[in-house]
């Protein structure tokens, strides 16, 4: 076949001259065509990937910006800028060329404290969004890759976040890395010399703020920005999952366009994030490093806590009790490994498996595209909200101290207190939560089969009080109704008829009790019987109230 | 139902009725001035005499040696009490872990005799002089670094306090005037140590001075401090204010336009 | 009178048929209801000049922005209620450039919602997995590759291949060797020897005995301190020899670490928290306890710097001392145990 340029009509407009030029040379149009017509459901929920998003475009954007001032090194100089009480004392460049900019750059202080301010929002934001992705079930199939992702680009914000506010050399973040140092070198086995090979030699030592520089301004950020495009591209391709609703199906995507709706309403909410953070960055101090001083590790203030996101790990430290065992020449610190290493790489294990752990429970193989309402995932939302409560235990942890001045209670009650709670609280957690799940599962079925209570009541010709239920709006019932029931495993058999023991045998039982469990006490939808039932009785109290004269029409 | 004859709020009025004449009785009949029994011809030291007696005994002993409810302060100078007492935190009003700050209960004619009379015990620091505590050509900078030093672990980087082991804890001195922070320094109230003039010096001593007066003009050049709490101050804000506002807005986007 | 809709018979009301995947019933789109501005040529106007005068705005806070860069002083102060002493460029910059960014967003926001399309539109899925001829096509290719490279069958090559693959990193991991040196006795010692003066941290100068009341705390490094800084080019010295002199009666220490290691009730400790190395000098008085800012460890200096609470797992050292022929306090020798946080090798 011969390649022919077909005639085609020559542009009118300019835009229209430039794209022909592309396509001429890509075929651009139907990728194009696909890209500007795309339909993505609304909802608020599915604004929080964007504000990650947008505030990571942030960073890079500020961060840049702030490599055209900040010097990496930690040379030592004597300070000579417009701070005074800082005037004359010896400090590294990385503390000098911060103060610098805090100082003597006109608008630097801004481009910094948007840039702090743009890292606490980007790990918040992926926090808050991996939340609503895992109480509505997005992450199942096909969607586990792209959690799995988005659980990396997790761990990586929190690291970068704490490779960036360490990088002033200031005295609060470098005790902080002072104690990411202790906690190296308690790795056994290698663990002095992962710690001598990182700071170059005993710590602080001079390699290693050149080496975090590095690692923050290019190994990370080139990581984020491949794992961000990938993830992107993703639910571009696989499309976006939406609420039950009216119209909407496993099989379609029921929304606005991205051209123009969605690229007025999305690129607008750049704008606002950006507005917002630089609002906040113009307002509000965050890390005063002129107060704190240069980094020496001969000083600390009381009161020292890591950025917001580090705050659980920094809680779990001051909570683990003084365990350490001594043998053979030998020393392990559980009092570190737990709490720094043990515990957070189980949880983050635990978070990137979820997907598989619970379609292995559920034997859920089907694809989803509609997403889940938290209560009728009983079992799921009661295990993130016990993991949550978890977690917020030991954040709070982490300002123990703060607590103790503020409510003026003694900090060794406090550190007991949230020792015993960290065990107490998540099982209760657990089990408030589901009970409120079900509980609500109950109210939706008694809306499906009774209605809505109108307020009004009716006397009945023998005597009884009634109260007239309204049936539910189509809309209601398009929610109510996409729930599905999901039956829980049969338990695998011991043995086959034969009594030939099932080698699968004990992992079944134990997938079968998981699954019962999982399933337990789920209130199920209505079958159609009971719904037909339920809709010709309704019929009959409305005509008895309308024969009362209660209600107009019927 | 039976119709209410009361007014919603009466029980509301009722309430703070109560409490509003409690709380006047208590303060009308808990009087937190000492009566004087001072005639004004006796010198400084006997007046301080008496008012020890009547005001301190209680618990530091008649002559001052101590008991179980509180230290010996033989010895303690004229700085400790002018430092106890000035700031209220003498007469403790209770047992407890610490004194803390509180309305001072002595006039300043008072509070001299009664600091002239403990030094009269035992030598202890004297109170310094205005000269001594004055922060005028102190060096700042080096104050900073003493302060970071010695004084940051306890109070905090900004001065406004930290917390010590079962329920004690450093103080702000954001309010502290200079003297007191003199006195603090020299004598080491409760579980402060005490810096002596040796190893922090009358010269280091005013730097000191000189950089908490700066730290208690609380200038902020990047915007509100938010109590000068540091991180966690900034995650609660960043969660309420900051995700609120962007939460809020997402909202509004999401929500259909009439 | 109310008036209430009548329901159908159908269990699922007026559901338009099933999911063909998930089986749950399908309702209609909700009818679309116009807004104001959609019906109303003066709500539409009314829409645009909201979302003019937002843009307008912008533009002009943006370019009170380079106006305020230009003029206002970075290092002048003003007071706000609210926010209190605040440096006034920051303030100003920030809201010139906040604002103006935030309201292009609200803006177009505002845009979308008022004038733009608000019809629902619906948009079928493609299928997420290929057809059975598809993947087998896929073997097919695979299988064809394979045979044309030959190497399933070449037994030699492929294990060759993989045996230099393998090796391909190892050049990568030793060239990492360099990054520092190996850990060695390091840990185990700090600059302090036998006769170096005790200075105070900050100001250098030596410490007599009676310089110290009872009760009284000095931040402490050795004299020679300062010297070694200037020598190594960096401050890990100072992370090692850091100590604490605190000052008790006699009769109030209950144990020491080694028999006259104190001198007339001053004893010296490791300011290094053995828990993960936060520097500690928060000592109180009266009970004699050293508490961590860190993470609350609590040492007790008038028994051997044990730990009295808190995660810390291990004593604090403690640092002989005496005085020399002029009386100023010099140590005795080094610590005898490593300084700070635990590490598998310490035994």
């Amino acid at each position: 076949m011969s390649i022919v340029t077909n005639p085609k009509e020559k542009p009118a407009t300019v835009v229209g001259a430039a794209a022909t030029y592309v396509d001429d040379r890509l075929a651009s149009a139907s990728f194009t065509k696909r890209l500007l017509d795309k339909v993505f459901p609304d909802h608020w929920s599915f604004m929080l990937g964007e504000i990650a998003l947008y505030s990571f475009i942030i960073l890079l954007l500020s961060g840049v910006y702030l490599t055209l001032w900040f010097n990496p090194s930690m040379t030592e100089v004597i300070y000579n800028g417009s701070y005074m009480p800082l005037k004359g004392v010896k400090m590294s460049e990385a503390f000098n060329s911060t103060l610098h900019i805090s100082f003597d750059v006109r608008g630097g202080l801004l481009i910094r404290q948007i840039h702090h301010w743009a890292a606490l929002f980007f790990v918040a934001a992926v926090s808050v969004h991996l939340l609503r992705v895992f109480f509505t079930g997005a992450f199942r199939k096909p969607r586990e890759i792209n959690w799995v992702i988005g659980t990396g680009l997790l761990v990586l914000a929190i690291l970068e976040g704490f490779a960036g506010y360490s990088l002033p050399d200031d005295l609060l973040s470098g005790t902080g890395l002072r104690i990411a140092e202790g906690i190296m070198q308690a790795v056994p086995l290698v663990g002095t010399y992962v710690a001598m090979f990182v700071f170059g030699g005993e710590f602080p030592g001079n390699d290693f703020m050149p080496r975090l520089y590095a690692v923050h301004i290019l190994l990370i950020p080139g990581i984020l920005l491949g794992l961000v495009t990938v993830h992107l591209i993703m639910v571009f391709y696989q499309k976006h999952t939406q609420f039950a609703g009216p119209g909407r199906t496993e099989s379609n995507v029921v929304g606005y366009r991205l051209y123009p709706v969605y690229m007025a309403k999305a690129g607008g909410f750049f704008f606002v994030v950006f507005g917002i953070t630089a609002l906040i960055a113009g307002l509000v101090s965050i890390n005063p490093i002129w107060l704190y001083g240069p980094y020496t590790p001969a000083q600390v203030s009381a009161g020292s806590q890591p950025d917001w996101y580090i705050g659980w790990l920094d809680g779990a430290v001051r909570l683990t009790p003084n365990w350490e065992t001594t043998a053979l020449g030998h020393t392990i610190s559980w009092n570190l490994l737990i709490p720094a290493l043990i515990v957070p790489g189980i949880m983050f294990t635990l978070l990137g498996l979820y997907p598989w752990i619970e379609a292995w429970i559920t034997g859920d193989k089907r694809e989803h595209h509609i997403l889940d309402r938290p209560r009728n995932a009983a079992t799921r939302t009661s295990l993130g909200v016990m993991a949550l409560s978890f977690y917020g235990i030991l954040w709070i942890s982490g300002g123990n101290d703060i607590i103790a001045t503020q409510f003026n209670l003694a900090i060794n009650t406090i550190t007991w207190t949230f020792r015993a709670l960290i065990f107490i609280v998540p099982p209760i957690a657990f089990v408030i939560t589901k009970r409120i799940c079900l509980g609500l599962q109950r109210r939706d079925q008694d809306k499906l089969l009774h209605g809505y209570e109108t307020g009004q009541i009716l006397r009945l010709p023998h005597g009884e009080f009634i109260e007239i239920h309204a049936p539910i709006s189509d809309e209601e019932k398009a929610v109510l109704l996409s729930k599905q029931d999901i039956a829980p495993l049969a338990l695998a058999p011991s043995a086959d008829a034969s009594g030939v023991r099932n080698p699968k045998g004990l992992t079944g039982k134990i997938r079968g009790r998981l699954s019962n469990w999982y399933f337990a006490d789920n209130v199920a939808v209505p079958s159609d019987e009971e719904l037909r039932a339920a809709a010709e009785h309704a019929e009959h109290q409305l005509h008895a109230a309308a024969e009362q004269g209660a209600i107009s029409g019927h | 139902m039976a119709i209410s004859r009361r007014h919603p709020a009466a029980l509301l009025a009722v309430l703070i009725a109560a409490l509003g004449t409690t709380g006047v009785a208590y303060a009308t009949v808990a009087s937190s001035s000492i009566p004087k029994a001072v005639a004004p011809s006796q010198t400084q030291i006997s007046q301080g005499n008496d008012l020890f007696k009547e005001g301190c005994a209680s618990c530091h002993g008649l002559a001052a040696q101590g008991s179980s409810d509180g230290p010996a302060i033989i010895g303690v100078g004229a700085a400790a009490v002018d430092f106890q007492v000035g700031t209220g935190r003498m007469p403790m009003a209770a047992p407890a872990i610490q004194a803390p700050s509180k309305k001072v209960s002595y006039s300043v004619d008072e509070i001299a005799a009664l600091a002239a009379y403990v030094a009269s015990l035992g030598a202890g620091p004297a109170i310094p002089t205005q000269e001594q505590v004055s922060s005028s050509g102190a060096d700042l900078a080096l104050g900073g670094e003493l302060f970071r030093t010695n004084c940051a672990q306890c109070h905090s980087v900004s001065g406004r306090g930290g917390a010590l082991s079962w329920g004690a804890y450093a103080p702000s001195m954001l309010k502290s005037s200079p003297k007191h922070i003199y006195e603090a320094m020299l004598t080491g109230p409760q579980s402060m140590p005490v810096f002596g003039d040796k190893t922090m010096t009358p010269s280091n001593k005013r730097d000191i001075i000189r950089y908490i007066e700066e730290l208690q003009k609380r200038e902020n050049p990047g915007g509100a401090d938010l109590g000068r709490l540091g991180p966690v101050t900034e995650g609660v804000f960043l969660f309420i204010a900051g995700l609120g506002a962007l939460i809020a807005i997402s909202v509004w986007i999401g929500a259909r336009a009439r | 009178m109310n008036e209430i809709e009548t329901t159908s018979n159908e269990p699922y009301g007026s559901a338009e048929g099933k999911d063909l995947v998930s089986g749950r019933p399908v309702f209609p789109l909700k009818h679309h209801e116009p807004r104001r501005a959609d019906i109303d040529p003066k709500a539409a106007k009314r829409a645009e000049r909201q979302v003019s005068a937002m843009f307008a705005a912008s533009s002009a806070l943006l370019m009170a922005f380079v106006v305020a860069y230009v003029k206002v002083p970075s290092d002048s102060l003003v007071q706000i209620p609210g926010l209190g002493t605040v440096g006034t460029s920051q303030v100003l910059l920030g809201l010139c450039f906040g604002l103006g960014i935030l309201l292009i967003g609200l803006g177009a926001i505002h845009w979308a919602k008022k004038l733009m399309t608000d019809v629902e539109v619906t948009q079928e899925r493609h299928a997420l997995t290929s057809t059975q001829e598809e993947r087998d096509e896929v073997a097919a290719i695979v299988k064809r590759g394979a045979a044309e490279s030959g190497f399933g069958q070449h037994k030699l090559i492929r294990r060759t291949l993989l045996g230099a693959l393998a090796l391909f990193p190892v050049p990568l991991v030793v060239l990492l060797r360099d990054l520092g040196p190996m850990p060695g006795t390091r840990l185990r010692s700090t600059i302090w020897t036998k006769n170096i003066h005790i200075v105070t941290d900050a100001t250098y100068q030596k410490i007599k005995a009676s310089d110290i009341p009872v009760g009284g705390l000095v931040n402490a490094v050795p004299a020679n301190l300062l010297e070694i800084e200037e020598a190594d080019g960096n401050i890990n010295a100072r992370g090692k020899a850091s100590i604490i002199l605190v000052r008790m009666d006699p009769s109030e220490i209950v144990s020491q670490q080694g028999d006259g290691w104190d001198y007339q009730g001053i004893v010296a400790y490791s300011k290094i928290c053995t828990h993960v190395g936060c520097p500690i000098s928060l000592y109180q008085q009266r009970t004699h306890h050293l508490l961590c800012p860190c993470h609350q460890s609590t040492f007790d200096l008038a028994d051997s710097g044990n730990v009295v609470f808190g995660p810390a797992a291990r004593r604090m050292p403690q640092l002989a001392i005496t005085v020399d022929s002029e009386g100023f306090l010099v140590a005795q020798g080094d610590f005898e145990e490593p300084v700070g946080p635990s590490f598998w090798e310490r035994g």
